[in-house]
């Protein structure tokens, strides 16, 4: 009997889940006027205004574009760096390795609210302010060592011999490692490279303080609209409706492997 | 894995440490500078010694602010990690729907936190957002905006919707690790629904449970920009968490000394504890 009814739970949850999605979704084809009338369940004058206006005005598209630069920059730059290191952590013993990946993971503990002013100062006195790379730099800080972590865990998973073998067989370490090793955790680089998206797209507050115009990321502009340009709920629904899209794109290539790598590999 | 004893690692291990320490090291010490010292601008600085972490500690507001954050993250462990164990036993393990739960359930965790802060603002107004109108219409009394209690219970309730999946996840992965072997034993066994949670399911999950609760801890701890776009941590500063409170001290009142000592001391807790934490994963898997 328990097995029957089974389905109710996630069905339940996952009902749960959809619904705040959908209250945005519906406000973002309502016009203005609909939608401080007063509440109603399904668009009654169905529009795509408030998406025109997004795709039409630069400082609206711009954003998702500075977004998706500093996030791509980010994930490239924290998985190649990362990648080195988890082999290091996870093949061998050296001075200092255990503090040396505790420290790390401090950093992904640090609240970003502490280094938001530092950040602030640095990066301007370095004259990377308002740069893409500054916010992917920035974004490091707790990417890289989640990352790490991630890679570990895969690289642990794969058998000592696999090296052994190849070093045997003459490989080079460097062409061992780009040859062999890394198209076989190819699913741990992939989780990785999802987690290091997936953190940078969230992030909000270093992102802003970084940045003023020339790379102001997407949620900065939103934020921008919902304080100094009255109340426009409907631009904002479909600019927070378009947010979703990226993630969703992503999860569905990685959903095989997302529930390990929220393990961080070590399942 | 016995690993093989190599000093030369440390050259795999530099980039990656150069880069952390460039983005972790130089902004502490600008913290550490400023929890130190007083400033009036123009780069003069005055040697303070202790006096804001004296004054940090002896402060109420910093007093309520953390046991606001307490409460809150205490409410959210005590919620999310139940439910997602709940959902994560009763999910299909085989078959087309795992894809689809799996991709659904993960959907809230790409979504940026303003745009779930401002999806939730519109969800929860009274007059004209889908949970608002829903409650006042079956005569529940609700406005986040003005009354401390409803504000709490919305931002926790967002909490649990943004984060649950997480717990969920890290479960599934767990018990999807256990061989259908122990199942069959059981039921040869004879052995309860309960019996089977109890003995062969809970401890699979010990690994992945530790996780889940150090990265929400961790994560609900710090918690930002949600409640603040959500309530703007009001009505009046029920809903301040320490991130809200810190900011408001530091880019608001410019008090870079106190919210420097403060940032110190926030920092050190959620170490201590991520540390104690740590320690008895680490203690478990070398058993």
């Amino acid at each position: 009997m328990i097995r029957t009814r089974q389905w109710i739970v996630p069905t339940l949850y996952i009902a749960f889940l959809m619904l705040p999605i959908y209250g945005l979704i519906s406000m973002s084809f309502k016009t203005t006027n609909e939608i401080l009338g007063g509440f109603s369940f399904f668009p009654n004058e169905f529009t795509l205004a408030n998406y025109e206006k997004i795709f039409t005005d630069p400082t609206w598209y711009n954003g998702y574009i500075n977004s998706l630069i500093y996030v791509v920059m980010n994930t490239v730059i924290s998985v190649s760096v990362a990648l080195p290191a988890a082999y290091a952590f996870s093949r061998y013993r050296f001075l200092g390795d255990k503090h040396l990946f505790f420290w790390l993971l401090t950093n992904r503990m640090a609240p970003p609210a502490v280094f938001a002013l530092p950040f602030f100062q640095l990066y301007s006195a370095i004259g990377l302010f308002d740069t893409h790379i500054a916010v992917a730099l920035a974004h490091c800080l707790f990417n890289i060592p989640l990352a790490v972590w991630i890679l570990e865990g895969f690289m642990s998973g794969v058998p000592k011999e696999l090296d052994e073998t190849a070093y045997l067989d003459g490989y080079s370490f460097w062409r061992f490692f780009i040859r062999i090793f890394i198209p076989t955790i190819a699913a741990g680089i992939g989780v990785a490279a999802f987690f290091c998206f997936m953190y940078s797209w969230v992030e909000l507050l270093l992102a802003k303080t970084l940045t003023s115009v020339a790379a102001k990321p997407i949620a900065a502009t939103m934020t921008r609209t919902a304080s100094t340009s009255g109340y426009e709920l409907g631009l904002l629904a479909a600019a927070g409706s378009l947010t979703i899209i990226p993630g969703a794109f992503v999860i569905y290539f990685v959903r095989n492997y997302i529930a390990k790598g929220f393990a961080l590999g070590r399942v | 894995m016995n690993k093989t004893l190599n000093q030369k690692a440390w050259w795999l291990v530099l980039p990656v440490l150069l880069l952390v320490a460039f983005n972790a090291f130089i902004p502490l010490m600008t913290v550490v500078n400023y929890s130190l010292q007083e400033t009036f601008g123009d780069n003069v600085f005055f040697w303070e010694g202790l006096t804001w972490f004296e004054g940090v500690l002896n402060s109420e507001r910093f007093h309520a602010a953390f046991l606001r954050q307490l409460l809150f993250t205490g409410m959210i462990l005590a919620i999310e990690v139940p439910l997602g164990i709940a959902v994560a036993l009763t999910m299909p393990r085989k078959g087309p729907w795992v894809s689809v739960c799996l991709v659904l359930m993960a959907l809230p965790l790409l979504i940026p936190w303003n745009v779930v802060g401002a999806m939730w603002n519109i969800f929860a107004l009274p007059d004209i957002g889908l949970l608002g109108y829903t409650l006042n219409s079956m005569g529940v009394d609700y406005n986040f905006t003005q009354q401390p209690v409803a504000a709490w219970m919305t931002t926790v309730v967002m909490d649990v919707w943004h984060w649950t999946s997480l717990v969920v996840l890290l479960c599934y992965a767990g018990l999807c690790s256990i061989p259908d072997a122990y199942y069959q034993a059981a039921r040869i066994d004879g052995a309860s629904a309960w019996a089977t949670f109890r003995y062969i399911q809970l401890p699979k999950m010990k690994r992945v449970l530790t996780i889940a609760i150090l990265l929400r801890f961790m994560d609900s701890f710090m918690i930002y920009t949600e409640p603040f776009v959500l309530t703007g941590g009001g009505p009046g500063n029920t809903t301040t968490f320490l991130s809200i409170d810190l900011v408001k001290i530091a880019l608001g009142q410019f008090d870079l000394g106190p919210a420097a000592a403060m940032s110190l001391i926030y920092f050190l807790v959620v170490l201590l504890i991520c540390w104690a934490f740590y320690t008895i994963m680490m203690r478990d898997e070398n058993q």
